[in-house]
């Protein structure tokens, strides 16, 4: 499996794709995250709105690192990392390498779990650079408004990149595991955006209305995804205008132990398919 | 020579009511280039599928060098290029097989060596999405290559291929049996076939016709002789050869079972008996003949069942 992900990361690593989703992730995450709130921040000092003003700086200080780094995960990151590992897995079939793969001689499980493997560091790497680029921006912020550098503590800063490890991790194996069921990049990357951006949300509006389907909608992968973000302080879109996909609808362990079960599942039945199926 | 090493029982894949394979035996032995002859659809690629263990067979049994197709251990010991070559097409030639070569816990000198035999190495630096054709299926061969392994199973490596290509890829396949590699090579093209290969089997219809070598196929050669008068030399001829069978042709010529190292001999008797000799030469049915004879009858008797599902 070693071997395996050796070699999927190599071909990862000179896929442009792959460089093209992080360098989009990472501008979005540094404009949605630092400079538009920079920007509101101005015009609230400018309109002498204090209040806002304060709300807005205390989330572009260091100390909201953890808390701004999770915001965009459950919906934007997300749907940026299910399209690569979609495409990772999908495009395989397009392009007949996984029959080459297989003919090579590895187990088919060793393949898949070295893919699996190759995309978790590429989306761990993602994570890293994502609290590595939060910080700077936030420090830049921090000096252009003459604020005292405060930094947050190891364990704020270790739970926002295990939740933002955890939250990319399991949208990575769902978006592998869509790649293989529908054997088709294209297919695959179309059902996996219109599950994460459109089913969700319109299962959760629907749900609003509906008192029944909330308890289903609250166990989405969405949900939980939203939820771990929420329970780790990023604000919620509804109450406190923050980004899309935050919710506060379960408590951080729910969300924690529905994310490993998602993820679990994911893996299991990729597994299962890839194994089991003709190639 | 004569080990079997590819020997398949009744192997049959179905899909649905259709059987693409259907109780297909066949045996390829160790050293030996084996034809795998049939018109597009017979079967030829997913019988090579199973052999590879890229789908599993409805029924039947294959044993390949000893082992279960698919099993790791075989598949390092095989090299295949099977419906064309699949690669990634934004890594050149030369990472594509290094991804492979990591797959297969192989150096980056396994690399080089396998772009070498198929001369690709002065064009293993750009993207595979530049190739040509002819360059795209050489990196496929280059790809079953690694690892250096006793078998080759390459599915219709010509395919598609301008006349150069198919050319370079013909002598390719004869270089890589002459250094004792066993190769399982399968095609439309009886040409193709009729001049490589050791042994064939002819594929139709999902059912194997026969599985003999190429000239056992070919039947016994004969002579066609035109001359005047011909009931003359059919006479002459007969009375050289003993009792052999002499056929007059539909355009006044004459079949004679016989080789061409009885040529000189007729001409002798038959001029000497005043026979003018305008032609003699040897006939022997090509492949393509033999193939047609075979591969015709399948087609022509679907049962009306057959037809209805049609």
């Amino acid at each position: 499996m070693i071997a395996s992900m050796r070699a999927e990361l190599l071909r990862l690593r000179k896929w442009p794709a792959t460089w093209v989703i992080i360098g989009i992730w990472l501008t979005l995450n540094v404009m949605f995250g630092y400079v538009f709130d920079y920007l509101n921040y101005r015009e609230a000092v400018g309109g002498g709105d204090r209040r806002v003003a304060d709300a807005l700086l205390g989330q572009l200080s260091l100390v909201g690192v953890p808390s701004t780094m999770v915001a965009g995960l459950p919906m934007f990151g997300g749907a940026l990392v299910v399209i690569l590992a979609a495409l990772a897995t999908g495009s395989g079939y397009g392009w007949s390498t996984w029959r080459t793969v297989f003919t090579q001689g590895p187990r088919r499980l060793s393949a898949l779990g070295g893919t699996l493997l190759a995309l978790g560091v590429v989306v761990a790497t993602v994570a890293t650079l994502t609290l590595v680029t939060d910080l700077a921006a936030s420090a830049i912020v921090m000096g252009a408004t003459s604020q005292d550098l405060v930094w947050p503590g190891l364990g704020a800063l270790a739970e926002g990149l295990g939740g933002a490890l955890l939250i990319v991790a399991t949208w990575t194996a769902g978006g592998a595991l869509i790649g293989i069921v529908a054997r088709s990049p294209a297919l695959s990357v179309g059902l996996g955006l219109v599950w994460l951006l459109v089913v969700e949300n319109l299962l959760r509006g629907v749900a609003t209305l509906l008192g029944p389907l909330e308890a289903v909608t609250n166990v989405l992968p969405g949900s939980a995804a939203g939820s771990l973000a929420g329970a780790i302080g990023a604000p919620t879109a509804i109450e406190t205008g923050g980004a899309p996909g935050v919710l506060t609808v379960l408590s951080g362990t729910q969300a924690i132990a529905l994310l490993v079960a998602y993820l679990v599942a994911f893996v299991v039945l990729a597994s299962l398919l890839m194994t089991r199926r003709d190639a | 020579m004569n080990e079997p090493i590819v020997v398949t029982d009744g192997l049959t894949k179905r899909y649905g009511r259709h059987a693409a394979v259907d109780a297909v035996s066949l045996t390829v032995r160790r050293g030996e280039i084996y034809g795998f002859l049939g018109p597009n659809g017979a079967g030829k690629t997913t019988t090579l599928r199973m052999l590879v263990g890229l789908i599993r067979p409805t029924s039947g049994s294959a044993r390949v060098l000893g082992g279960r197709p698919g099993d790791p251990a075989v598949l390092r010991r095989i090299g295949a290029l099977i419906e064309g070559p699949g690669f990634y097409p934004y890594l050149s030639g030369r990472d594509n097989l290094r991804v492979l070569a990591r797959y297969n816990r192989l150096d980056g000198t396994a690399v080089e060596q396998a772009l070498e035999q198929v001369d690709l190495s002065a064009r293993g630096g750009d993207p595979f999405k530049s190739y040509s054709l002819g360059m795209k299926q050489r990196l496929g061969v280059a790809a079953a290559l690694l690892g250096d392994p006793d078998l080759l199973i390459l599915d219709e490596p010509t395919n598609g291929l301008d006349p150069n290509g198919m050319a370079d890829m013909r002598e390719l396949v004869s270089r890589l049996a002459a250094s004792g590699r066993t190769v399982l090579l399968s095609s439309h093209l009886l040409g193709e076939v009729q001049q490589a290969c050791d042994r064939v089997g002819v594929i139709a219809g999902g059912r194997l016709l026969t599985e003999s070598t190429v000239a056992d196929l070919r039947g016994a050669s004969s002579l066609f002789v035109r001359a005047e008068p011909v009931a003359d030399a059919e006479r002459v001829i007969s009375s050289v050869l003993g009792p052999v069978e002499v056929h007059r042709t539909g355009d006044d010529g004459l079949q004679v079972a016989a080789g061409p190292a009885r040529n000189p001999e007729l001409v002798r008797a038959m001029v000497q008996a005043g026979i003018e000799v305008h032609e003699i030469r040897s006939a022997e049915r090509s492949l393509e003949e033999v193939f047609f004879e075979m591969t015709a009858e399948p087609a022509a008797t679907h049962t009306p069942e057959e037809e209805m599902a049609r």
